[in-house]
């Protein structure tokens, strides 16, 4: 373990980092309809141009790719090729996105009014953006933004056509299909679409893939996706998925092209369209199809006020320096390069690893508002039973010794210094009214009344209570899960500390170690970077002066405890909630018990602590939490799932 | 004179009079009367007799050299005029071997300009270190055998003696291949074969010749045609590389589709080794005894002996040969119907595609021409195909051809060819333009020296690669090239070009040129080997060989392992460790 000095380069303080710039401003100014209709002539990469959907359609399906797997498929099941040929066909056609401006014209108009209804602002790096104008001309370039609403696609490919850059191709999943009407707009708009699941579906991921490398290769439009696969529903990165990342570094690794340029984007919603929905999807309440009259019943939310939007786009990164030492590409040497094949375990690693930096770069530009702070601090108060509230000026005098925190361990913090803290607190409070309550100069979570009659309430009423309770808290967490990037290191070392048994460094770091395998599943954690993270929480510790680290011992300053009170408590409803489904796991799961039983019942099991007072966090009712530490429990060997007609989990006592 | 004794230089013999030192640069390529200077005038111009464009003024390039390296004509960086003999270090002699040397009447020399002639090639940082008058670990001795039973007392003698044996034919090599290693410290000899170079027999019967291996190529082909045969085999260093060396380093001959690379022609070598000679015990064409053991010998680099005696095969000379090109829209269509042309087994006796680049690199070559008519064709050419038929000056590419045989086949392949050609949009454009690209193939050596006097350094590289390959290595390479230099802060953007030079079944050879302007960077040549070193790692990450023909030296060794594997570096050097046990023939190359 190097000495603390070696981390002083990567000093968080340091980042430098773009200004914004609010693109609503314009917008707000000059006609909207002029602005759909402007003309817009976006750089090219090495001047191609631009290809036409029917003419990449066909590229794919003559492609050596396919020719290959319609062949081996033909063989395999004794169909005609031209059979097969139309099956592929089919999956095209199903899939390609066919970009026409004048749809892209429409959502511009459309979708600048929405947003100047919806947003105070839309903040922008144009800096980011003169780099990725950049990119997109010498480099094939995949914009990877991170995913926590509907919105984001939306709102990435109107900021490229608000800067004139050339519209992305979005890989979309296949559920906005069922919209009908929306589905042929957004494809229209320039979004593609992959089916949920086709594991063991040879052909379709071979076209799947051969159709975003032809557009890749070609340079024809940037391509995006979301790493993360899907919206995180907790505002907490979701383990990268690998899939498209493969894919789309498969060109550069294989020699077709010279580099590809990864662009990460962060989008930070100062207030998430999809909040309380998230909510009660993490709680059970089932989740309502996407469809064409369920997107227009939420126009309500068009009448309320969302705040600001942070859109930052992160320096380009080169797949090929990535790559560099880490792969040797002559590995493709000896096979003809159209053949498919399963990537070997070190490039599956090299796409891991370089998932997992792209993931970071993310968070590392996400934007956070002051109330994300406040939230972190009224959960803790929260969960510690203070039932009249916190005064004002408490909390705000807390929420600047945490704003001073967060900074000094690097977090992207947008306060308005312009502003005083309470001015920034109660405006913050104000735009979340939904969430919290001021009452009496007493600020408090915005939860059930206690009021009514005191007497014995039936079990179902309880539920329900606890449940709608449970909405604003899981609300409420999902802000505070938007920080947690900044403080996770060192609250994994608080809370390490807090386990050890002793003060010795090696223990420590034993149990640093062990928490943060635990909890691989549920935060961004680059695999095999235990050493460099207990570097750098070591490191921000002991420079904000919660610690002081000598070769043998890690000492907790005077001045200290404050703070690590603090991390240690921002881990503790993740930490019980683990513990909790640990207890279920030995407690309930004796008998045969299968993966799908599993969330209906721990949730049963939840209920049942929280409403005995034997557990405090209700955010442990997130499905999130409790899959997320049944993979854990997985991975770790103490539950093995075991396959068979039903799937079935036995958990091993140890 | 140098700190060696009088005594030791009076012994010394005088070296042979053909020599072709007397009329070479020692510290550039080819002849001393020939090369590129601006005149008075500022104009370019190329001195000398010896080729067509000796004597003429090159209007274009000057213009060319300051748009492409951004160089100027103010600033040069002159080489050293004359060697300094004291930056020579003293022989390290080995008394017995030289005295008994003596008695067998080898001439043998160890005068400071022979033995740095003798101690390089042509790698950019050894013409560079000698432009500036730099000179490392250099030949102690320098022999002349006259013909193989010299060599085999001289091998002997090295034996018996410990000496170090380094085979010199033409040095033209650019592997650093002929550098002495520097941890050597046993006595050093050059065996230069330069003398050996007559033709023994010719059998019409079975169309072979048997010549001594120090054979010059131009010299071969002119003697052979003069009996009317010629091998073919016409690499682009032919004027100065010698049979032997086509041997020792796999060579290829620019017309090596009709008539083969260097182990195609053979029949027959004799090699004189530490253990002895190895040869073959008769002629026939092809054998079924056990691995070739010509192929130990092809490629060895002199590291297992000198190769002596060669039997090759001849063909009578052409009936007649017709120069070609082709202009295409771009690279990608060239490549395409390079590759449907192998497809179809009628590739020309050469074909050769250049890029870009190069393409406007080869106008820049062009001579001021003297008709006022020729001019304005010139001019009609151009408004055609930029204008009529839409190529973009920047994207457009050509190949030139070359077609040998009878002049009716000639004629009918040509159209075959030139029907190929334009169904991937090709236009010929003339028998001048294929023609004035194979006579710059040889001129375009020497424009190095001119770059150097203007702070402008650089190379070419070859490689071999699967045809699917092609264009990506090609793209990559080259993009690889301006991304290292951008990063290691050369200031204008490098030259950074290719050709595809040969077509195989399934492959082609690839070329690529690299220049840039040094100025203002502190350690040039530093600088250049690393670019070159990443130039060769991205080859090879593309799926490209280590080397189609230029062969390994010392300069690519590193790669060699990872090239052959772990057990065919253990079946090389097991077959070192036999041949040679005491590494007499110890120049370090290959293993």
């Amino acid at each position: 373990m190097a000495s603390s000095n070696a981390y002083a380069q990567r000093d968080p303080m340091l980042k430098k980092r773009d200004d914004f710039e609010d693109i609503l401003e314009e917008r707000r100014n000059s006609s909207d309809l002029r602005y759909a209709l402007k003309c817009y002539t976006p750089a090219l990469y090495k001047g191609v141009a631009p290809c036409k959907s029917s003419m990449l359609k066909s590229m794919v399906l003559q492609s050596d790719q396919l020719h290959y797997v319609i062949q081996q498929v033909s063989k395999e099941t004794g169909r005609q090729t031209d059979n097969v040929q139309e099956e592929v066909s089919a999956i095209l056609d199903e899939m390609a996105h066919s970009l026409q401006l004048s749809t892209v014209r429409f959502f511009a108009f459309t979708l600048s009014k929405i947003f100047k209804s919806l947003f105070k602002s839309i903040r922008v790096n144009e800096e980011g953006i003169q780099r990725l104008q950049q990119a997109i001309q010498d480099h094939p370039v995949v914009l990877l933004p991170s995913h926590r609403s509907y919105m984001d696609f939306l709102l990435m490919s109107y900021l490229l056509y608000t800067y004139d850059l050339t519209l992305p191709v979005i890989a979309a999943g296949m559920d906005f299909m069922g919209m009908k009407f929306v589905g042929e707009m957004f494809r229209m708009s320039g979004a593609f679409f992959i089916r949920r699941s086709f594991g063991g579906n040879k052909l379709y991921w071979a076209v799947f893939s051969e159709y975003v490398k032809t557009m890749l290769k070609n340079g024809f439009a940037p391509v995006e996706f979301f790493l993360e696969g899907t919206r995180s529903r907790t505002s907490k990165s979701l383990i990268p998925k690998l899939g498209l990342l493969n894919i789309v570094m498969d060109p550069f690794l294989k020699g077709e092209v010279f580099d590809v340029h990864v662009v990460p984007v962060s989008i930070s919603y100062e207030r998430i369209l999809e909040e309380t929905l998230y909510a009660r999807e993490l709680l059970g309440i089932p989740k309502p199809k996407e469809s064409t009259s369920g997107l227009f019943k939420a126009r309500k939310v068009l009448s309320e006020d969302y705040g600001s939007i942070h859109v930052y786009f992160g320096q380009p990164v080169s797949v090929r320096s990535l790559a560099e030492g880490r792969v040797n590409r002559c590995q493709f040497n000896l096979v003809p390069r159209h053949i498919p094949g399963r990537p070997d375990e070190d490039i599956h690693s090299f796409v891991n690893d370089s998932a997992y930096k792209l993931v970071r770069a993310q968070e590392d530009n996400m934007v956070l508002k002051p109330w994300v702070l406040l939230a972190s601090l009224l959960l803790q108060k929260q969960a510690v039973g203070q039932e009249q509230g916190t005064a004002l000026d408490e909390l705000t005098a807390q929420a600047v010794w945490l704003r001073d925190l967060s900074r000094q361990y690097g977090a992207f913090l947008h306060w308005p210094d312009q502003m005083t803290p309470s001015e920034v607190v109660s405006s913050s409070l104000s735009l979340h009214r939904g969430l919290v309550r001021t009452c009496e100069g007493k600020v408090q979570l915005a939860l059930e009344h206690e009021g009514g009659a005191v007497g014995p309430q039936s079990a179902a009423a309880l539920e329900e209570k606890l449940l709608s309770q449970a909405v604003i808290v899981l609300s409420c967490a999902s802000y505070r899960n938007q920080a947690l990037h900044v403080f996770l290191r060192p609250a994994l070392l608080a809370s390490a500390i807090h386990a050890a048994s002793s003060n010795q460094k090696q223990e420590v770091f034993n149990s640093f170690s062990f928490l943060r395998n635990m909890f691989s599943n549920e935060f961004i954690l680059c695999p095999g970077a235990t050493v460099q993270d207990f570097e750098e929480a070591c490191y921000l510790l002991v420079k904000t002066g919660t610690l002081q680290v000598t070769q043998k011992e890690v000492l907790v300053n005077e001045r200290g405890h404050r703070t690590l009170a603090f991390l240690v408590s921002m881990l503790d409803p993740f930490l019980q909630g683990y513990q909790v489904v640990c207890r279920f796991l030995c407690e309930e799961a004796t008998e045969t018990l299968t993966e799908k039983q599993f969330i209906p019942a721990i949730r049963k099991f939840i209920i049942k602590h929280l409403l005995a007072g034997r557990l405090r966090y209700a955010e442990v009712l997130s499905s999130d939490l409790q899959k997320n530490s049944l993979a854990a429990f997985l991975r770790l060997g103490a539950v093995e799932k075991i396959k068979g007609p039903i799937e079935l989990l036995i958990v091993f006592h140890t | 004179m140098y700190g060696c004794s009088n005594l030791m230089y009076c012994i010394s013999e005088h070296a042979p009079h053909s020599s072709l030192q007397e009329i070479m640069k020692w510290n550039g390529w080819g002849y001393s009367d020939t090369k590129f200077l601006f005149n008075k005038k500022g104009q370019a111009e190329f001195t000398g007799k010896r080729y067509k464009l000796s004597g003429m003024i090159i209007p274009a390039l000057k213009e060319w050299m300051e748009g492409t390296f951004g160089t100027n004509m103010q600033h040069k960086s002159l080489a050293t005029p004359a060697l300094t003999r004291t930056a020579v270090q003293p022989p390290t002699l080995n008394e017995a071997f030289v005295e008994e040397l003596k008695s067998t009447g080898v001439p043998f020399s160890h005068d400071a300009e022979d033995r740095v002639f003798r101690a390089h090639g042509h790698c950019l940082h050894e013409i560079f270190a000698l432009r500036e008058g730099k000179v490392g670990r250099v030949p102690d001795l320098v022999v002349w055998p006259n013909c193989h039973n010299d060599v085999v007392k001289i091998v002997e003698l090295a034996c018996k003696h410990n000496v170090c044996l380094i085979p010199y034919g033409g040095g033209t090599s650019v592997s650093s291949a002929l550098e002495c290693p520097q941890e050597e410290t046993r006595s050093i000899v050059s065996v230069d074969t330069s003398q050996m170079n007559r033709i023994l027999w010719i059998d019409e019967k079975n169309l072979t010749a048997h010549m001594e291996a120090g054979i010059v190529g131009q010299d071969l082909e002119r003697l052979l045609n003069e009996s009317g045969y010629c091998t073919g085999h016409e690499p682009d260093s032919m004027e100065f590389s010698s049979l032997g060396g086509w041997v020792a380093t796999r060579a290829s001959g620019m017309k090596k589709n009709i008539y083969g690379n260097i182990e195609d022609l053979v029949i027959h070598v004799k090699m004189v080794t530490p253990q002895g000679v190895v040869e073959k015990s008769c002629q026939g064409p092809r054998m079924s005894t056990g691995p070739d053991i010509h192929h130990f010998i092809m490629g060895s680099e002199g590291t297992l002996g000198v190769v002596t005696e060669v039997t090759m095969k001849i063909r009578p000379m052409p009936e007649y040969q017709k120069y070609g090109s082709v202009v295409f829209p771009n690279f990608e269509q060239g490549v395409a119907c390079l590759r449907e042309v192998a497809r179809q087994r009628c590739a020309p006796a050469s074909i050769r595609l250049m890029d870009n680049e190069q393409f406007k690199f080869g106008h820049a070559l062009k001579p001021q021409v003297s008709s006022m008519f020729t001019s304005f064709l010139e001019g009609l050419k151009k408004f055609y195909i930029t204008k009529f038929k839409g190529f973009d000056p920047d994207c457009l590419c050509v190949a030139t051809l070359l077609f040998e045989g009878n002049r009716e086949k000639v004629l009918q392949h040509e159209k075959q060819v030139y029907d190929i050609a334009a169904k991937f949009g090709g236009l010929a454009a003339g028998e001048d333009n294929g023609q004035r690209g194979y006579m710059l193939t040889f001129v375009i050596a020497y424009l190095r020296d001119l770059g150097m006097d203007y702070y402008v350094i650089g190379e070419s590289f070859e490689t071999s690669v699967p045809w699917d390959r092609v264009l990506d290595i090609c793209r990559n390479v080259k993009a690889r090239i301006i991304r290292e230099c951008k990063d290691k802060g050369v200031q204008f953007q490098p030259f950074s070009t290719c050709r595809v030079t040969q077509t195989y079944d399934a492959g082609a050879c690839v070329y690529f040129y690299f220049a840039f302007n040094y100025r203002g960077l502190s350690d040039p040549v530093h600088m250049f080997e690393e670019v070159e070193h990443a130039a060769r790692e991205e080859i090879l990450a593309n799926g490209g060989s280590l080397s189609h023909h230029h062969g390994v030296g010392k300069l690519r060794k590193a790669w060699m392992r990872e090239t052959v594997s772990d057990v065919g570096m253990g079946m090389l050097k097991s077959v070192k460790d036999y041949v040679d046990p005491n590494n007499i023939f110890g120049n370090g190359n290959l293993l």
